[in-house]
């Protein structure tokens, strides 16, 4: 079973977000981003787990050697004793996943409901996801559900290429060779022309030609 | 001027001691790994969908939930309010005893024990039925209860008040649609399960904002789409469901049937027509033909506000499909014409004869939790049990013999629930019981509203939280939440389901079944209202509404459980119930096999339906149009929601959503306070300018009370027919507002 996120299917509900912190590992704290891109121009959200990276960044930059993987690829929350709550990891993260709690001077994130994906069960964000934009199935699942896009878990931040446990969908009509994260990232968004003119185009204004 | 004995909602401290609180989780609630004593298998207690949940319960509260993947149709799927509905259990606000309104007491209501309060119950009733006769006091219900309490209310109103005066408040729902439904196919019900959108060519969407309205049905339209199914949006604003159609089409408010009418003008001048299907199956084609000659592709834009070509694009991908499903909710339906709206909807797929298919097939999203259940067995004003008429004698006879009384001991058709406020306005109605209904938030026009709440001389409510309009209340008696008693519901595709008690009602609280029956008990006449659990009503609404459309004589809690639900027809128990309606060669009791619908003739009947204008138009001085409607955080009039405090922290406040070239105009930025006015009154909010809605048009969700309530501004203009109010079109100006200390607080609150 994989994770699989499809941005192109958010709807905004945040279910995703109120049930992660439904998390009997983080109780109370959501662990997803899910951000407007540019609510102005469009209703498009895009939801982001923990992509859990093969070499993750996080943990590399971690001075204190709080962040670890689990043997099936999990990249866990900082380990509490550890963790000195310097927010190294959450600079550094590609896709700007961990959150810095400072009331529990510790860093949080996505485990992947590691309680439950470790005991056969789907996350607690993709099973309740009523638009399935985050899906938790096997290879075969998605490849017969979504014929039209295709997931890939390899991302180029500049010289950096990362893989990831956690794969992203793409149309396979102008299918890139690679997925820059930081073009579906809010922060960036604003710089980029978006353009929607579904609306006025489909508008009637008087006489047509 | 009248001075009013008491303004409730200027009770100072009447927030402090009922509310709104909101609830986070804590306590036991916050622990991690803690054991649930058990998990309930039931389903949320909001939308139409009912989504099955598992409910986690431990020392008698529900601590959280598990999602619940073996059921059918969401297999664990959520949205934010089912994950967070547990909150509404073990919450501070919550009524626990019985109320006496007494603005000497804190909060404006003083507890008193529960039997004192039933006295007082009975004693106004008897007091105001003997004044001025037995209509003079009305009842109003809810649509969210489960189908037993339904029933029991209409009976109640029926057999012990014996009053006319009962209505619901599905009448501010499903009433258009299900009106249209009976006239097009004489049975009111989704005609097809939720299975056939995902093998349809074409989805055709008008006025439903799917994403936020009713979340798990995305997953199906997109599940389509998936498989190259094209998808058309038809709504005033790109919702997020019309953010990835195939064709979007930004219809003007309350013009959905011209653009019906010209689609069916295309699909016969490209003869896009099932000549089979509608010469077998049906009845009134020529009508419609020759009524929509007059709406050419021209003049249906120029009314529409949707250009020529995308309506002949949308012409053209319905006309050529072979499947297709069409949905439509309250976008279409909150019209003075809504039922006409209906209508069209339901010409264009009964001329493309794609019904009763899988793959092909028709339905309205159903909005409240027992929509389709609890506008079938009698609640309403004018039905009896098993979808039947009050009107006609057989069915009178029948179900009178059911309840053991005369047929003609039973009232008349009533009137709906916003001409029973006229009626209080006229005097002709003195005392008022209602139970899940909160009309001051949700009928238009509301300030009309409090002043008739105020003007009765006695008003008992039955709720759990003491919603605004109880604030007007000389009674409160503490009802049930939907996780403190079992019944079943009908949910949106038609199929039966059972909702499961997972805890007991707290304090003094009590099921409402059980509170009616203690009122029929209190007024001496509790013959027919001694049940003892809900089971016995389900039974005793089996026989009732046997025979009838609605049919749910087979039906059994045991049935459901095993099946994942029964859809309704369901004649008899070895009867597996009726996913999909209008199959060919199928039976029903009114077509005894002469054709799949449900007329004596066995055919569908096409209905004219003429274009008019809504009932308020834009004019110089007021030339907006304003639309109401939700957000996915909140549900109807938020007595629920808006005590949750993760819900009210995704959408905390409405705001006014403009598009840019209409904010230009009037001067207003993202975030600047904006006044909105009508006839009726004005409200200030926040404006939230976005591209992704006409125009001409201004968009106010309407979950919430006094001054930020979209209500005051809406028009109180009802359908003929289904009397639903046309909470989707009125006239509007739109002024930049400066910020005042008032508005201060109003936002931070």
């Amino acid at each position: 079973m994989e994770f699989f996120i499809d941005p192109n299917r958010c709807i905004g509900c945040q279910a995703c977000v109120q049930a992660c912190s439904e998390c009997d590992t983080h109780k109370g704290h959501p662990m997803i981003h899910l951000e407007y891109v540019d609510r102005a121009h469009s209703v498009q959200t895009t939801p982001v787990v923990c992509m859990h990276c093969d070499q993750p960044t996080c943990a590399e930059v971690c001075p204190a050697d709080a962040i670890k993987r689990t043997e099936d690829g999990v990249v866990q929350t900082a380990r509490k004793p550890r963790c000195i709550a310097c927010s190294n990891c959450v600079l550094a993260c590609p896709f700007g996943v961990p959150k810095m709690k400072t009331e529990l001077k510790l860093m949080m994130k996505c485990d992947l409901c590691y309680d439950r994906t470790s005991v056969g069960k789907r996350p607690m964000c993709a099973t309740v996801c009523p638009s399935q934009a985050l899906f938790f199935g096997t290879r075969e699942q998605i490849e017969l559900l979504r014929p039209r896009s295709t997931p890939t878990n390899r991302f180029q931040f500049g010289n950096q290429t990362i893989t990831t446990k956690v794969n992203m969908m793409l149309p396979k009509v102008g299918q890139a060779e690679y997925l820059d994260v930081t073009s579906v990232m809010s922060e960036q968004a604003s710089g980029k022309s978006i353009s929607l003119n579904v609306l006025m185009d489909n508008l009637y204004q008087g006489e047509e030609d | 001027m009248i001075l009013m004995a008491t303004a409730p909602d200027e009770t100072p401290d009447l927030t402090q001691h009922f509310g709104p609180h909101l609830a986070y989780t804590s306590g036991a609630r916050l622990e991690t790994g803690i054991e649930p004593d058990k998990l309930v298998k039931t389903h949320c207690c909001f939308c139409g969908q009912q989504c099955g949940i598992q409910l986690k319960v431990k020392d008698n509260q529900v601590i959280g939930f598990e999602p619940w993947e073996d059921f059918p149709f969401n297999r664990g799927m959520l949205c934010p309010k089912g994950v967070k509905r547990y909150l509404q259990g073990s919450h501070p606000d919550r009524l626990l005893t019985a109320y006496r309104r007494d603005p000497q007491a804190a909060g404006g209501f003083r507890p008193i024990p529960y039997d004192q309060a039933m006295t007082r119950v009975a004693a106004e009733i008897e007091r105001i039925q003997s004044a001025y006769g037995p209509d003079a006091f009305a009842v109003l219900s809810g649509a969210s209860l489960t189908t037993e309490k339904a029933y029991l209310m209409g009976k109640f109103a029926r057999v012990c008040l014996k009053t006319s005066n009962i209505d619901y408040n599905g009448r501010l729902c499903m009433v258009s649609a299900a009106a249209a439904n009976k006239k097009a196919f004489r049975i009111d019900r989704a005609a097809n399960p939720w299975s056939d959108i995902l093998t349809a060519e074409v989805v055709w969407i008008s006025g439903a904002n799917i994403a936020e309205c009713a979340p798990i049905t995305t997953n199906y339209v997109w599940q389509a789409r998936e498989h190259g199914a094209k998808v058309i949006v038809v709504d005033p604003r790109i919702t997020p469901v019309a953010r990835t159609c195939d064709l979007f089409l930004p219809i003007k408010p309350g013009r959905d049937i011209a653009l019906f009418n010209g689609i069916l003008h295309l699909m016969i001048e490209h003869d896009w027509l099932d000549h089979d299907f509608i010469e077998q199956h049906t009845v009134g084609f020529e009508a419609v033909a020759e009524h929509v000659k007059q709406w050419t592709p021209k003049r249906t834009a120029e009314v529409t506000g949707i250009t020529e070509r995308a309506i002949r694009q949308a012409a053209e991908m319905w006309g050529r499909a072979k499947s297709s499903f069409l949905l439509h909710a309250r976008g279409i339906e909150h019209h003075s014409h809504g039922v006409q709206n209906c209508l069209g909807a339901i010409n264009l797929v009964l001329a493309s004869g794609r019904i009763g298919r899988e793959g092909c097939g028709y339905a309205t999203i159903t909005g409240q939790a027992n929509g389709q259940g609890g506008r079938e067995h009698g609640q309403k004003c004018d039905q009896l049990p098993g979808g039947r008429d009050l009107g006609n004698p057989e069915h009178r006879a029948h179900i009178a013999k059911v309840w053991g009384v005369e047929p003609e001991g039973l009232p008349q058709p009533g009137v709906d629930a916003y001409e029973i406020f006229r009626k209080v306005d006229r005097g002709e109605v003195r005392g008022l019981l209602s139970l899940c209904f909160n009309p001051k938030v949700s009928l238009p026009d509301n300030s009309f509203i409090t002043r008739m709440l105020e003007k009765l001389e006695f008003f008992v409510a039955i709720d759990f939280f003491l919603n605004e309009t109880a604030h007007h209340a000389d009674i409160v008696l503490p009802g049930s939440l939907q996780e403190e008693d079992e019944g079943v519901v009908t949910q949106i595709e038609g199929r039966v389901i059972k909702i499961n008690q997972a805890v007991d009602p707290p304090g003094e609280a009590r099921q409402d079944w059980r509170i009616i029956q203690d009122l029929a008990r209190a007024l001496g006449r509790e013959r027919g209202f001694t049940f003892t659990q809900p089971r016995e009503i389900f039974e005793e609404l089996r026989v009732a509404s046997k025979g009838g459309v609605a049919d749910y004589s087979g039906i059994t809690y045991e049935k459901i459980e095993r099946q994942g639900g029964v859809f309704w027809p369901c004649p008899s128990e070895d009867h597996p119930g009726t996913p999909r309606l209008f199959e060919p060669g199928s039976w029903n009791p009114v077509a005894k096999g002469a054709g799949p619908f449900y007329f004596p003739d066995g055919k569908a009947r096409f209905n004219v339906a003429p274009y008019t204008p809504p009932a308020e138009d834009v004019d110089d001085e007021y030339p907006l149009i304003l639309t109401t409607g939700r957000v996915v955080s909140h549900f109807l009039s938020g007595t629920q929601t808006r005590r949750i405090g993760p819900l009210v922290d995704q959408y905390p406040e409405p705001r006014i959503e403009m598009h840019p070239q209409l904010a230009a105009k009037l001067g207003i930025s993202d975030g600047d306070w904006a006044t909105a006015e009508t006839q009726r009154g004005s409200c200030t909010l926040r404006a939230m300018v976005v591209t992704t809605i006409r125009p001409d048009t201004i968009f106010i969700p309407y979950h919430w009370p006094g001054k930020k309530s979209a209500n005051q501004l809406t028009v109180s203009a009802q359908d003929p027919i289904s009397k639903i109010p046309e909470y989707k079109v009125c006239a509007v100006r739109v002024k930049k507002a400066v910020e005042s200390a008032e508005l201060k607080v109003l936002s931070r609150k």
